[in-house]
């Protein structure tokens, strides 16, 4: 089972760290994971990470948001039970329209808002109870964890890490 | 990568930090033990809170004549206290969401606090309107549910409901945000405490957050969307806030600059809240390196500004109420009739706490004193009260109809109440400052250097922020060997 050994290797600097992902990379290796402490900025290029598509997905939620406080103010304000308020015209959706308009700015916001972030957790597997999946303490504190899968390699892979700043090696069996 | 930040810049940490010492500074109030001054702080609080309570149910288990309300002023402390504790609000989100819009890095200290007090803030003021229901059991009736009550649905032309669906949506949208910008720090945390059951608590508490480098990408995103869509909420709330009087037809309510001019209000007395809040916890949590002097100074200067605003739009009202000559806008909270009538101690101490103490902060001394700070951030938030109550009780007080006039004298239960909520705030203020990461310390780290007072200096002197690589093999690269901040 040679292909399911990782290499961990360590860096305490984000700037140091930026430039062995690059270095790997240069190499070929497949970085199949980096833990981070903080955000680095231009790992995810670096790493040749595709850009999330989160905002996409919110301009849609609230879309529907918008979608949905008009059919809501629509059933319940004119169809189901019209009630003259004020003389307020309750005939008519659109002449009504102005008066639902914070309705419909509250609730475009309040579902782009709730339903992006339930994606984002959905989509990165964090929820009340989940057990965290990082390997090592060190790397919510200020330390970099750089995993590579090994083959056949791990004398050259070393020998490369080290030379890029690896503060600490280590081949682990993964699960 | 660059981290260089130009040199007119103040250092926004201070001190020889790396790191780790970022991490080791915020846990210390977590992992410590609390002192006196903390426990004595506790049980005022909760004194307070529990008396309020006392009120609370007193209100409920006898009836809204309880407070001092009369047949003309129908709503007065509750609703005061109310847009109260929604204004103090703002600031959280104004701090975390509009100033990360703007790239201002000096937000990340006083973030997390900031939207604290947000959402222990909003807590308060969502108690008023349902306490002042007098059935709170019905509380769900302002929600369009499907009922059994003949189909009758909620009245989306009101005001009210939309300050339903603003306030709901308000705190939701803030504790989501703040929850998920607290992940990586409760991991942090988690992964470095010792007690079983700490660390239970705490791993719950991070949704299992492991910092994968995608991760941190959708974090940043999500981060951004969300500043994007909270910036406009804020100001939509205090401008529905404010159109509960303005879409009225009450003289002195019904004034078309009372959303910017609220939505003004809201910050300024918010920030003055997180001066008065960050003054006390920079000082009993040893966080003076990352809350300095400069903060106080950046936020003094956001409330010159607003209260600049507020001062400019109460000048309005005095004018237009004295300027359209009618008799009935002679009493409006701001004109000659409020000057000189029985209110005239409240209309003098809104003009004297919100208009004149203000003014001091335009001397950099006293923006940049911490104790000077603390005295005038209090003054705002007793000006922005009085505010509030002058808004709602002087101009109920006198109406149309002569033979309506009353005034309003609170009971002890509606001092009671407000005190309760206060207590409420700080109770649990002072929870959140023994439990929780009080600074994104994950964000700090980030600005640690380009803004990190050692990283700053260095960088003047031409070394870069990259420190010298180190062999594993104890055989140091002679690229810059000064680089290593620590040997």
């Amino acid at each position: 089972m040679e292909s399911s050994k990782v290499i961990h290797a360590f860096y305490n600097d984000d700037e140091i760290l930026l430039d062995a992902v690059k270095a790997v990379k240069a190499e070929h290796h497949q970085i199949e994971e980096i833990f981070c402490p903080f955000p680095v900025h231009g790992l995810d290029k670096a790493m040749g990470l595709a850009p999330t598509r989160l905002a996409i997905t919110a301009f849609f939620y609230g879309c529907t948001g918008l979608a949905f406080a008009i059919w809501m103010t629509n059933y319940m304000m004119i169809e189901d039970w019209p009630m003259d308020i004020g003389g307020k015209p309750s005939f008519s959706w659109i002449e009504n329209m102005p008066a639902f308009v914070p309705i419909m700015f509250e609730l475009t916001v309040f579902f782009a808002a709730h339903l992006m972030v339930i994606t984002f957790y959905m989509r990165s597997r964090i929820w009340p109870f989940k057990e965290a999946e990082n390997p090592d303490p060190r790397t919510t504190d200020d330390h970099f964890l750089m995993e590579i899968p090994v083959k056949d390699n791990v004398e050259e892979l070393t020998a490369l890490l080290t030379k890029t700043g690896a503060v600490e090696i280590n081949v682990v069996d993964k699960h | 990568m660059s981290h260089y930040e130009s040199p007119i810049r103040e250092p926004l940490v201070l001190g020889d930090k790396t790191y780790h010492d970022i991490t080791e500074d915020i846990v210390k109030p977590i992992e410590g033990k609390a002192n006196k001054n903390w426990y004595i702080a506790f049980y005022i609080s909760l004194a307070a809170m529990l008396w309020g309570f006392g009120c609370i149910f007193y209100t409920v288990g006898t009836g809204i004549g309880v407070w001092g309300l009369n047949k003309n002023i129908g709503w007065a402390w509750d609703i005061t206290n109310f847009v109260w504790w929604v204004g103090i609000g703002h600031a959280g989100t104004l701090i975390s969401a509009v100033l990360l819009l703007f790239r201002q890095k000096w937000r990340m200290a006083i973030n997390r606090s900031a939207e604290a007090m947000t959402i222990f803030a909003v807590f308060q003021a969502g108690l008023f309107p349902i306490i002042h229901m007098g059935r709170p059991w019905n509380a769900y009736w302002v929600l369009p549910l499907p009922n059994q009550f003949g189909s009758l649905w909620v009245n989306f032309n009101s005001p009210l409901l939309w300050d339903v669906f603003a306030i709901s949506t308000y705190l939701s949208v803030s504790l989501v945000f703040w929850w998920t910008g607290l992940l990586p720090d409760f991991a942090m945390i988690r992964d470095r405490a010792v007690k079983p059951f700490q660390k239970k608590i705490y791993a719950l508490l991070s949704f299992g957050w492991s910092g994968r480098a995608k991760d941190w990408q959708r974090f940043e995103e999500v981060s951004l969307v969300l500043a994007g869509l909270a910036t406009p909420l804020v100001l939509s709330v205090h401008t529905i806030v404010s159109m509960d009087f303005a879409t009225s037809i009450n003289p002195g309510w019904h004034s078309t600059i009372f959303p910017p001019y609220f939505v003004a209000g809201a910050i300024f007395s918010g920030f003055a809240m997180v001066q008065t809040l960050l003054g006390i916890m920079r000082k009993v949590t040893n966080l003076e390196d990352y809350i300095t002097r400069m903060h106080i100074e950046y936020m003094n200067i956001v409330i010159i500004l607003t209260g600049g605003i507020v001062a400019v739009a109460y000048a309005t009202e005095f004018f237009i109420a004295w300027y359209t000559g009618s008799p009935y806008e002679n009493y409006t909270y701001l004109s000659v009739g409020a000057a000189t009538g029985p209110y005239a101690w409240a209309f003098y101490s809104l003009l004297f706490f919100n208009i004149l103490t203000p003014q001091l902060l335009w001397f950099k001394k006293i923006r940049r004193s911490f104790m000077w700070t603390f005295v005038i951030s209090i003054a705002i938030n007793i000006g922005m009260w009085f505010e509030r109550f002058d808004i709602i009780a002087i101009v109920l007080s006198k109406g149309h109809l002569p033979s309506t006039w009353w005034r309003f004298e609170p009971t002890f239960v509606d001092v009671g109440i407000f005190i309760g909520t206060i207590g409420f705030f700080f109770v649990l203020f002072l929870l959140y400052a023994r439990t929780f990461p009080v600074i994104a310390q994950a964000e700090v780290k980030t600005i640690l250097k380009s803004s990190g007072e050692f990283y700053k200096k260095r960088s003047e002197q031409g070394i870069p922020t990259k420190p010298a690589i180190v062999l594993l093999n104890n055989d140091t690269m002679e690229i810059n060997p000064d680089n290593n901040k620590k040997e």
